[in-house]
């Protein structure tokens, strides 16, 4: 076993690990923390998508004890404290984003990622980017106006509605 | 101005905010105190004698409290089938057992042999590595042709044939139909696959079984699209539990599209083992595993004749499909290829004469039932490939053939040749709708403008018709079902006016909690916030059948109003004794019920609050409270139909397509939220694309699956897709449930994949290339392989 620990939306935690423990796991089993999903075993879904060090990551494919030490933020660490969406989430819910809700999670954080990378993307960058999240629900057409309307919100413009 | 509140408004979803924050309660999200974890080791030959299963080593191994084999389970019953179809002949099909873990042979790649419970799920997989297993291996038969050749080995013993049931439909119109393609002015004939599909919701199955020694109570969690159904199947079917003694939860589940429906064996087994260990025990699918346990999709072969008088007027359809059951019998699975694909073959047209044969056939392959449309995508592909076909035989244009033989608006309610009646539908108003939204009249200019960079552009149609709202008990009993498809609501308002109701719908994904209460504060003039919806748990409601068959809003939905008016009677009754005037003067609007030509008025807070403190209250006559329940049985399935059409380029060099436009005229009759509406045809159509470019379930002749995983089954991405062009304006309202609402979950998935390939198809036609056909899904290769065959 293997202590490690990590700061995880901000609070610093610990624990001990497994040397095959994933880092999905430690967040879901050991911290409790089940927003971030598991779809797949090949990282292809991107279910399990989180942010280490402000990257991007499959949490799938990273061994925990890889990132002590490290800043991680997942899906329970992006609305604001009062729980006030950010403005990614809330464009996902504005355009009907989501249906099953279960690849979502990792929707919002590679959302964040491209639009950290990109502010003001194309159609076309945003299905490139989206090539490792797998939805089976919405068909992609509103995760898709989600970000670009998002996209537009934080870069200051106004949005039309629906 | 578009409405903010009830029925017709795009309210945003309450859901959503749960499941973006990573607040949802997926099953897997659940832990149960003192939890043990299961693991299965599954048969990786396809078809093989189980000649021993030593488990002795492996019971040693730390953390391990009990491997459980086939003999553990020779007392309990198999997996049920719940539905019965009977061949020509006047037999019932071939039923044989399907057992919870394997006994005495496996008969797929995937099969459980044995399943061990240990304290941590890695101390369970590696006791499952050091069981021992000594299997005789038998040859596998994948093909379904080659299963009912007489010379492939047989899957089950008692089906030595390999054949399931040999159905024919409309029995009776057999001789009518041969004579009439006998002697029809041209006949179009074509030999179609369609192909194997696996559902892939983003969430693999999960069941976590829990026993109560003190109370005697089971409890199950599943990722279930019918909590009630898998209560009932496996309480009274496999483990001999009363209903009493076993509460199914399904929580946030994700994503179903049909492959949680069935009973699984894994549900079973935790439940089982839980009790036996006195211990709760938790199971989770790895996507591998989805891949060979989550029963599969489509996989049809079929001869359909299309017979055309020199007009192109439809006179005749014969069909003969082959319909893969797989190695055992899924819940649903005879249903698929019988009643919910031979009634659909009179399409949206007024063929007269209709016979289909459906020969179901076991093979060595994971067992085959519903997925998204459920036989009806069948039913549409061959139709509207034969209609693309003939059209281009006869030189008559596609839309032109299909309006010629549209059954007339003015015709409904409309009985089919194939049993079911249509009650409500106007396909020349989709049609003419498609034409607009998908811009037919500037086609031929983007085709040239394709052509000067030496791409070959299409354009493709569909028109399709689906029967849902599934179903009418007594005809499905009639025709071998062993269940009611009723759906019930209790309707529960609390003392202080808010409101539960409690549904034996299941939402995972639709959005019901957004869009039931849009119905309830319709009809009590509520705010959408007074009411809180509850399912998935058959401890919470009365039993309900579940969410498949685009049966929510139009079954569930209707016993919600139901028990809702039955809520507006009794609370009239109230209301006129508080205002002191005959029950029959009391009217009630806006969430206020009021005495006709008086200013007399009392609000429904007033009257809940009176029926829960009955005080000034006529106890004599009403009781108090104010709570409802409905069980609403449907009288026809309802028929949603409509029109799609897919914009392709084809670079001839490659076979490379590319979809460049999507376009959708559908007719759901009324609809309650137009925005999950367009959501669900959006996700629909994305599926039926899959189905039609990218996704196959294939098998090598030993039954392997080479698909199985994310890295082998392609499934769409975000850049495989463009926009859609999505209308829903055509409403032709269902006449025989009270919200006159037909369903939309499926219809995506049924007329997209035809649309697809009738639009590769003109791109190379038109483009000089003369193919006739090309199977799904039209994969680079294929599309070249076919051009350089007609070259």
């Amino acid at each position: 076993m293997t202590k490690i620990s990590m700061k995880v939306n901000g609070e610093a935690v610990s624990g001990e690990v497994e040397g095959r423990t994933l880092l999905v796991q430690f967040l879901r089993d050991h911290l409790g923390l089940t927003g971030t999903h598991v779809g797949c075993d090949t990282g292809q879904c991107g279910a399990c998508v989180v942010h280490v060090d402000g990257e991007s990551v499959k949490a799938c494919n990273m061994l925990a004890a890889a990132a002590d030490g490290a800043e991680v933020m997942t899906i329970e660490g992006m609305a604001a404290p009062d729980g006030t969406l950010s403005v990614i989430q809330a464009a996902f819910q504005e355009h009907h984003g989501l249906q099953c809700g279960f690849c979502t999670p990792g929707m919002v954080m590679s959302a964040a990622d491209l639009l950290n990378r990109n502010a003001n993307p194309s159609e076309a960058e945003v299905r490139a980017y989206l090539e490792g999240n797998i939805c089976r629900c919405t068909g992609y057409h509103n995760i898709v106006k989600a970000i670009l309307a998002a996209a537009a919100t934080l870069r200051g413009e106004a949005v039309a509605a629906e | 101005m578009p409405k903010d509140s009830g029925i017709g408004a795009s309210i945003k979803r309450r859901e959503d905010v749960r499941f973006l924050t990573g607040a949802g309660n997926y099953t897997d999200d659940i832990n149960v105190a003192g939890q043990t974890y299961a693991y299965f080791l599954r048969s990786t030959v396809a078809h093989g004698k189980i000649v021993s299963v030593d488990t002795a080593a492996a019971s040693k191994m730390p953390g391990v409290l009990r491997i459980f084999t086939g003999a553990d389970f020779e007392a309990v019953g198999g997996l049920p089938c719940g539905w019965q179809i009977t061949s020509r002949n006047g037999e019932v099909m071939k039923e044989p057992r399907h057992p919870i873990l394997a006994s005495g042979k496996v008969r797929h790649v995937g099969d459980p042999i044995a399943a061990v419970v240990a304290k941590s799920l890695a101390e369970a997989r590696d006791a499952a590595e050091a069981i021992g297993v000594e299997i005789e291996e038998l040859p596998a038969v994948v093909d379904m042709r080659a299963a009912i050749s007489g010379a492939a080995p047989a899957v089950h013993d008692e089906a030595p044939d390999n054949l399931c049931y040999d159905w024919g439909f409309v029995e009776e119109n057999r001789e009518a139909v041969d004579a009439a393609i006998k002697s029809a002015h041209h006949v179009t004939t074509l030999e179609l696959t369609n192909n194997r599909l696996v559902a892939n919701p983003m969430e693999p199955r999960v069941a976590i079984g829990d026993f109560n020694r003190a109370s005697g109570d089971s409890t199950l969690y599943t990722t279930s699209q019918n909590p009630h159904v898998i209560r009932l199947l496996m309480g009274a079917f496999v483990l001999g539990i009363p209903e009493h003694k076993l509460r199914v939860i399904a929580p946030d589940v994700g994503g179903g599209f049909g492959t949680k429906i069935f009973h699984y064996a894994e549900e079973a087994f935790c439940t089982f083992a839980a009790k036996a260990l006195n211990k709760p025990v938790k199971w989770t699918a790895d996507r591998s595993e989805a891949f060979i346990t989550d029963a599969h999709g489509r996989d049809h072969v079929t001869k359909i004749e299309l017979a055309l008088d020199k007009d192109g007027k439809f006179l005749a359809i014969r069909t003969a499909t082959l319909a893969n059951m797989g190695a055992y019998l899924s819940t649903f699975a005879p249903s698929v290829p019988t009643w919910l694909h031979g009634t659909l073959m009179a399409g949206t047209y007024t063929t007269p004469l209709i016979y289909c044969n459906v020969k179901a056939v076991f093979t060595n392959t994971v067992p085959v039932d519903a997925y998204r449309g459920a036989g009806r995508p069948e039913a549409t592909f061959q139709l509207e490939r034969v209609i693309d076909k003939a059209a281009r035989e006869m030189g008559i244009d596609p839309v032109e053939i299909r309006r010629r033989n549209f059954i007339p608006a003015d015709a409904f309610p409309y009985q089919t040749p194939v049993a079911v009646a249509y009650d409500t539908g106007d396909y020349h108003a989709t049609m003419d709708k498609l034409v607009e939204i998908a811009d037919f009249a500037g086609f031929e200019a983007r085709r040239a403008e394709s052509a000067k960079r030496g791409k070959l552009r299409g354009l493709g149609l569909s028109s399709y018709i689906e029967a849902c709202g599934i179903a009418p008990s007594n005809l499905v009993g009639q025709l071998g079902a062993r269940a009611g498809l009723y759906e019930s609501a209790t309707v529960r308002v609390n003392a202080a006016g808010g409101i539960v109701v409690m549904t034996g719908s299941h939402s995972h994904g639709q959005g019901h909690e957004t869009t039931f209460p849009q119905v309830i504060a319709e009809m009590f003039g509520c705010p959408e916030a007074n009411v809180e919806i509850v399912h998935g748990d058959t401890g919470r409601g009365p039993m309900g059948m579940g969410t498949y068959g685009s049966r929510s809003i139009a079954v569930g939905g209707a016993a919600m109003v139901r028990a809702a008016e039955k809520i507006i009677a009794k609370a009239k009754r109230i209301a006129s004794h508080l205002m002191e005037a005959a029950v029959e003067d009391v009217e009630f609007a806006n969430g206020v019920f009021s005495v006709a030509g008086t200013d007399k008025k009392v609000d429904f807070g007033s009257v809940a609050l009176a029926a829960y403190v009955p005080h000034n209250y006529p106890l004599e006559s009403i009781e108090p409270g104010l709570e409802e329940t409905a069980f609403y049985d449907p009288s026809n399935f309802t028929y949603p139909a409509g029109a799609y059409a897919a914009e392709v380029e084809v670079d001839p060099e490659t076979g490379a397509v590319t979809l460049l436009a999507f376009s959708a005229a559908d007719d759901f009759g009324n609809v309650i939220n137009p925005m999950i509406v367009t959501g669900q045809v959006h996700g629909g159509i994305a599926q039926g694309i899959g189905q039609a470019l990218l996704e196959s379930a294939v098998y090598d002749a030993n039954g392997q699956l080479l698909t199985g995983s994310y890295m082998d089954y392609a499934m769409p991405r975000a850049d495989d897709l463009p926009m859609y062009a999505v209308d829903h304006s055509c409403q032709t309202p269902c006449t025989h449930n009270p919200l006159g609402v037909k369903g939309c979950g499926e219809a995506g998935a049924i007329g997209s994949p035809p649309a697809l390939v009738n639009a590769v198809l003109d791109a190379l036609n038109a483009g000089g290339i003369g193919v006739e056909h090309i199977d799904m899904p039209l994969s680079p290769s294929r599309v070249w392989a076919a051009i350089q065959s007609a070259k």
